[in-house]
């Protein structure tokens, strides 16, 4: 595999000039999240409205891979509601671990395709973490409410 | 240089192309290049054949059996036991505890001296250049014994800076534990220096010979370090099996540190009496073909020659240093006044994960992240770096290989 089919164009773009890259003011729920293996860090920051994701965002040091699907993830998930989330990292999740994807609802359709760049990591056991990191933030992000001290660690997919 | 000098010169010198062929790794993975010598080793037929070949005709269990299978398995297995002796000059093969690696025994260590010797307030002292290994037994022992870990800090070159390590030390100080190479970034610890004031305060010393072992000779008389750890996985030997060389006088004043089979004088259930060193620490079936991996791969580094192979791996270290050091972009981790073996480098804006997956689409093989020495990274200000390390079988090709890559990889992340 050439390494121009992980790092396509998106993902070398989101990698450099990551989207909703800040922390949010008035975050409701926030998450760290550290991969030991390199020592990545991501902070995922939430805003809640009801059991809609309002606003959405991430800081940290991370690589291009990391980087990249944290900065796609904060695109993707902003509007959705917690059901829909859900679904697109089970969604995610699957394609990444070259797993069967479960079947999702037509409307999120579009959203998987902005994610299907990040498939290339699949050809690399080693890096699927990269891409599930911040992934795992918002997930814990969820559990934690505001207070952040609950770190999640990604663990091996 | 003279012409006796450069015949000398010629009649040392490491030949890459052939050793290469020693290993068949690179018979079944054309075009590898691998530049990850310090995380471990590949491993000559010699080793792989003499492994097998001991399994075929000569194993049983050692020290047990009366017939004669197991006499020949336990001197092929004492007989490495002096192997490894000879290869660390020390004085008795009593001296050699097999262990599974250079982790173990620093615990072993830190479990059975530093469990009896270390009081409260007494001071273990480390440097900033440590692997994870020599750091977290005295913290895991910390709580236990009321010891207090000292650290030793980097001079702005990123080398051992000696004179505060020098102030560290005071009669408090029970042991000085260091490195001999730093894993991380390749820097020479001055090693004779280290032990001489170690000892001038009246601390045991330690030293972490993991990455010095493969690439220079060692005695561990001439040094008079107390304690001499390596693993065989790094010196192209099996995984699975390390060394403990401590001096016989501190050696038998330790207690056992596990219990079983093998270790023990007499067992009744009200008391047990237990072997003497290096048996004493050696308890239930050892890996008794590790040794012997370890054994003939120790022997086919010295028939390479140990002078030979420093004079290989510092050769390459400067042919690599000038030509990374040529490249925009890319940064040099500092290895201090010495560095040898291994190169760190930071490349601008490219993170080591990324650099790294890049580097093996181009068959370079090297490692990439913290190479546990986490406390050394945050002292450097940097999350990882992208790490090649050189063995025997390395040459200019590979060095040459790298730098196309790694210039591959910055123009793809521009």
């Amino acid at each position: 595999m050439d390494a121009r089919e992980l790092y396509q164009d998106i993902i070398l773009d989101h990698g450099r000039h990551p989207r909703n890259f800040r922390a949010l003011d008035h975050a409701t729920n926030l998450a760290h999240g550290h991969n030991p293996l390199c020592g990545d860090r991501v902070t995922v920051y939430l805003e809640l409205d009801g059991d809609r994701v309002k606003d959405l965002s991430f800081d940290g040091r991370g690589c291009a891979i990391s980087t990249a699907s944290a900065s796609l993830m904060t695109e993707v998930l902003k509007g959705k509601t917690l059901a829909e989330a859900e679904a697109l990292f089970k969604g995610f999740h699957a394609e990444v671990t070259g797993k069967t994807a479960p079947a999702l609802p037509d409307a999120l359709a579009d959203d998987m395709e902005r994610l299907a760049p990040l498939e290339g990591v699949r050809a690399y056991p080693t890096r699927v973490k990269c891409a599930t990191l911040a992934w795992h933030a918002f997930e814990a992000a969820l559990k934690n409410g505001a207070d952040g001290a609950a770190a999640a660690t990604v663990k091996t997919e | 240089m003279s012409r006796a000098a450069l015949q000398a010169t010629a009649k040392l010198a490491l030949d890459p192309a052939r050793i290469k062929r020693d290993f068949p790794v690179f018979d079944n993975n054309p075009g590898l290049v691998f530049l990850d010598s310090a995380a471990s080793a590949q491993k000559p037929a010699a080793v792989i054949d003499g492994v097998a070949d001991f399994y075929r005709t000569d194993y049983a269990n050692v020290h047990r059996g009366v017939y004669r299978l197991s006499a020949r398995s336990s001197d092929r297995y004492e007989g490495a036991r002096e192997t490894v002796r000879r290869f660390l000059n020390a004085a008795s093969s009593d001296e050699i505890v097999f262990v599974r690696g250079a982790t173990e025994a620093i615990n072993l260590v830190a479990y059975s001296w530093g469990m009896t010797f270390l009081k409260p307030g007494d001071e273990v002292l480390v440097t900033e250049l440590e692997h994870h290994a020599n750091i977290v037994p005295w913290q895991l022992i910390r709580e236990r014994t009321g010891l207090k870990l000292v650290v030793a800090p980097l001079d702005a070159s990123g080398g051992l800076d000696l004179a505060a390590f020098e102030a560290r030390l005071s009669s408090r100080t029970k042991l000085v534990a260091v490195t001999q190479l730093a894993n991380a970034t390749g820097a020479m610890l001055p090693i004779e220096a280290i032990i001489r004031l170690a000892h001038k305060h009246g601390a045991k010393i330690l030293v972490d010979g993991c990455q010095a072992a493969p690439r220079l000779p060692v005695d561990v008389q001439a040094m008079d370090c107390d304690f001499y750890v390596f693993s065989g996985h790094k010196i192209y030997g099996p995984t699975g099996i390390g060394v403990l060389y401590a001096k016989s006088a501190i050696l038998e004043t330790m207690p056992p540190w596990q219990g079983g089979g093998d270790m023990i004088e007499q067992v009744t259930f009200e008391k047990t009496t237990f072997q003497k060193p290096p048996h004493r620490f050696e308890a239930g079936t050892p890996d008794i073909s590790g040794a012997i991996g370890l054994a003939i791969a120790l022997d086919y580094v010295e028939a390479l020659g140990r002078d030979a192979i420093a004079a290989h791996e510092e050769e390459l270290t400067g042919y690599g240093v000038d030509k990374l050091s040529r490249l925009p972009g890319i940064r040099l981790v500092p290895a201090g006044q010495r560095r040898l073996g291994i190169l760190s480098v930071d490349v601008q804006g490219v993170h080591p994960h990324d650099l790294a997956t890049v580097l093996d689409q181009h068959h370079v093989a090297v490692r990439a992240g913290h190479h546990c020495a986490q406390p050394l990274m945050d002292r450097l200000g940097l999350a990882g770096t992208t790490r090649a390390s050189l063995g025997i079988y390395n040459d200019a090709r590979d060095i040459d290989a790298l730098a196309t890559a790694l210039t591959a990889a910055q123009k793809l992340f521009a």
